[in-house]
């Protein structure tokens, strides 16, 4: 147990730093590949609306900006529940994990609530080749965002046995970064999908 | 909640709690302004820029403080970065085949 957590904080690693977190962020370097294939993608395809609803006519960015915030306040709560597990503060952990999860499940619900929302204005996954590259990448995205939140819920358990100590805050910390990636992530799929201007019908 | 100085732990600073705030709070104020630009008719060439710079100055704000980069091993960084920079790259060599620059 002396020897995983003196690895984790890298010593007697090859690089002097920890694998794990090593391992993170090389992942993360790969999902920048993953997403930017699915943006590129939608890029392409988003003038192509044939006869359904045109992204122009059916975005609510109203709507959406909320969720966009939502999310954003979700890896400002990630980040205090890493600051309270450094400094031991364990009850603080468990709010901000829960409160993490919490505004990530409210931002799926925003995001099923607007795929419905759509499908009942006749935009579906096969109406178009606008709208299977845009919800291929929204539903990815949304994806990867319910993971994480299995991932927090995995830490909040945790926590709750009394495995989750100051000791082992890197783990919060890897879970952190995948978080705020998925939060990085939508920052750039809410600027290039919703706020610039698309085609209308 | 309690407000923490900034502490020192393996050789690296960790910021308080309330720089954390801050951040989120300078992150809000631009994605109002991100929203802002919906409601404000203004043509394409300043638009998007406009919409761009403020997309790039989110990312490198929440990559900087929240996934700590400016603060961890400079290697993170590289890592990530390689990813970022070859999917731009080969992402923007797709969308120029299919002449998205001039269609889009």
């Amino acid at each position: 147990m002396a020897d995983t957590a003196a690895v984790s904080h890298g010593h007697g690693t090859g690089t002097g730093l920890s694998d794990n977190k090593l391992l993170m962020w090389v992942f993360l370097g790969s999902e920048c590949l993953l997403f930017g294939g699915l943006i590129s993608t939608y890029l392409i395809y988003r003038s192509r609306f044939a006869d359904g609803p045109a992204p122009g006519d059916i975005f609510d960015i109203p709507f959406t900006s909320v969720s966009s915030f939502v999310l954003l306040m979700s890896s400002l709560t990630m980040v205090l529940a890493l600051s309270a597990l450094q400094r031991g503060d364990i009850r603080n952990n468990r709010i901000w994990l829960l409160t993490t999860a919490l505004l990530g499940s409210l931002f799926i619900g925003g995001q099923v609530y607007e795929f419905t929302t759509f499908v009942r204005e006749g935009l579906g996954y096969t109406t178009s080749p606008f709208s299977s590259a845009f919800f291929t990448l929204t539903g990815f995205h949304g994806v990867h965002v319910s993971l994480g939140i299995l991932m927090l819920m995995s830490l909040l358990i945790s926590s709750l046995r009394g495995t989750l100590t100051k000791e082992r805050s890197e783990t919060v910390e890897i879970v952190g970064l995948y978080w705020h990636f998925v939060d990085v992530v939508w920052i750039f799929i809410f600027t290039v999908i919703y706020l610039v201007p698309s085609p209308t019908s | 909640m309690e407000s923490h100085e900034a502490s020192h732990e393996g050789g690296h600073d960790h910021p308080s709690d309330r720089r954390y705030i801050q951040v989120a709070a300078i992150l809000a104020i631009v994605t109002a302004l991100e929203v802002g630009t919906y409601f404000v008719e203004m043509p394409g060439e300043v638009l998007i820029p406009m919409l761009m710079v403020m997309m790039v100055y989110k990312f490198f704000y929440v990559a900087a403080w929240f996934m700590h980069l400016r603060f961890d091993s400079p290697l993170f960084t590289k890592f990530f970065v390689t990813g970022l920079v070859l999917a731009t790259i080969v992402y923007g060599i797709a969308l120029t085949v299919f002449e998205f620059w001039h269609k889009g």
